[in-house]
């Protein structure tokens, strides 16, 4: 079975190519380590810099691709990774990925997670009709292929992304009828006015705005719920007081960005607030195990790229460099934590789930079926919530802000894999003990 | 700019000329497809975070199931099954 598994050993594993992932690798091969990236998406990049073979990138994001390209660094896109552990009796971690139907292992003496974020839903009556997205999953529909020309677009939800999702849309032809922040005006002009230290990002929100100006863009407003017959035709948004419903061909809703932390804490760094927590060198709780980016708490990308620097001169032992970086860091945490502070959630978005609304998509279960007083494992195991293929990534999301479950504990397989891939992975383990045992 | 170079892949048995560089996600919606998947309870299904975390946008692709479609791009010849196709 091992002769179709696909070896590969290196210093540093990276798992994640969005800026964060880049800018580590390329540190880390700049500085004569062997570094190997992993990512599942078809091209580097992440969502940010997400593109479609050569296509046009900003020049940020080609500067950085070009860097890493001129390094010995080994890229493998479209792979998972199902499993990463640290081995017994050994320094260093085993890594095993599945590519395409192929099962791959890295054996790697240090990590760095740079597994970025994804959206936090909040389910509402018909958020599991046809072409209701996401907000930055509509970007990456968009930047994946999709064409939204001549579609009426509402967009919905809270965080600083609906601005330049707004913009992306109607720049590519979609009607945008209408943009809702569900955040306080005073909530809204708070955060603009806190990022006087950071002109450049007002002035990136102003030509964000002038991109869609005939759209109306409202804040302190929800989505009540959306309706169709075989897909979405409508959406009602209200501001508490007053309802209104707006028809569309597509929504786009999302309540800002979460961190993705399956994998630290399978290995079991510690978690705080939804992010993973890291010293002033980036590193987790456990040796040898880095973490930069959105999984470290959501900061954009010029705090991933700078994080993503610091590890990897970290995990290559070199300081070059290295005060420069933590002094251009310190902002950016900053403004960071506003964020989060500035987008805080509503209660009364609690209040539009209805007895029937579908909390868990997998699995299909109801609002109704779920019992407050549970704790997420609880229900998992009443009800299969959070145990489909996503494995808790969208509803836990949800539930957390619901009813204040945090999340169960994450087991392997990290994502579904084939069971050749699975046994890849332990079949290298066993022949370890053995080893140990002789 | 030169026009983009198409390919055709095979969706459910019929012929679908899409753009090079494009994901099967994308081919699919462009085309008007409003089920991906059929849900436990049997709802139409089609993607809705376009990163591969939610799993709703999975198909069967050159006879493998479970594939997420938003993360795999098209090329000659390439199958697509979606649940309309399945019983």
């Amino acid at each position: 079975m091992s002769a179709d598994v696909a070896d590969i050993s290196a210093d540093v594993a990276v798992i994640g190519a969005g800026p964060a992932g880049i800018a580590a690798a390329t540190r880390i091969a700049e500085s004569g380590r062997r570094v190997v990236v992993l990512d599942e998406a078809p091209q580097i990049g992440g969502n940010i810099w997400r593109h479609r073979a050569g296509a046009e990138l900003s020049p940020d994001a080609r500067r950085w691709m070009d860097r890493l390209a001129g390094t010995r660094a080994v890229v493998w896109t479209g792979a998972s990774v199902v499993d990463v552990r640290s081995v017994d009796g050994a320094t260093g971690f085993l890594l095993t990925a599945e590519r395409g139907r192929a099962a791959c292992r890295v054996h790697a003496e240090t990590l760095v997670l740079a597994t970025g974020a994804r959206e936090r839903f909040v389910p509402f009556p018909g958020w599991t009709l046809p072409n209701v997205y996401g907000v930055g999953g509509a970007q990456a529909l968009l930047k994946s292929g999709v064409s939204f020309a001549g579609k009426r677009v509402v967009i919905a939800g809270s965080g600083p992304l609906l601005l330049p999702v707004a913009a992306s849309l109607s720049r590519n032809g979609a009607h945008v009828v209408l943009v809702a922040e569900q955040a306080s005006l005073r909530a809204v002009m708070r955060f603009g006015l806190g990022l006087w230290r950071r002109p450049q990002s007002l002035l990136q929100a102003v030509r964000y705005r002038a991109d869609f100006l005939r759209t109306p863009y409202t804040t302190g407003t929800w989505v009540a719920s959306a309706r169709g017959a075989r897909a979405v035709e409508a959406v009602t948004v209200t501001n508490g007081r007053t309802a209104r419903a707006i028809a569309c061909d597509i929504l786009c809703c999302a309540q800002g960005l979460m961190p993705n932390t399956e994998l630290a804490r399978l290995l079991g760094c510690v978690i705080e607030r939804g992010a993973v927590v890291v010293d002033d060198h980036q590193q987790t709780s456990q040796a040898r195990v880095y973490c930069v980016g959105e999984s470290t708490g959501v900061g954009g990308v010029d705090l991933a790229l700078v994080e993503g620097e610091l590890a990897g001169l970290a995990a290559a032992g070199s300081t070059v460099d290295v005060e420069l970086l933590r002094y251009r860091r310190a902002p950016l945490s900053r403004i960071a934590a506003q964020m989060a502070h500035a987008f805080a959630l509503r209660d009364e978005l609690r209040s539009v789930v209805t007895s029937d609304t579908i909390v868990c998509r997998c699995e299909d279960v109801a609002a109704a079926s779920l019992d407050p007083r549970w704790s997420m494992r609880q229900a998992k195991l009443y009800t299969r919530v959070g145990m489909g293929p996503c494995q808790g990534r969208v509803c836990g999301g949800a539930l957390e802000f619901l009813h204040g479950w945090s999340p169960d504990a994450v087991r392997i397989p990290n994502e579904p894999a084939l069971l050749s891939t699975i046994l890849a992975g332990s079949a290298d383990m066993s022949a370890d003990s053995r080893n140990q045992g002789a | 700019m030169n026009a983009p170079t198409s390919v055709t892949i095979r969706v459910d048995g019929r012929s679908l000329r899409v753009a090079e560089g494009t994901t099967v996600a994308a081919a699919l919606l462009n085309d008007g497809w409003l089920e991906f998947r059929r849900s436990v309870s049997g709802e139409s299904r089609t993607p809705l975070c376009g990163m591969g975390i939610c799993h709703e946008c999975r198909v069967i692709i050159n006879d493998v199931e479970h594939q997420r479609a938003c993360l795999v791009t098209v090329s000659e010849g390439l199958r697509v099954t979606t649940s309309a196709a399945t019983p």
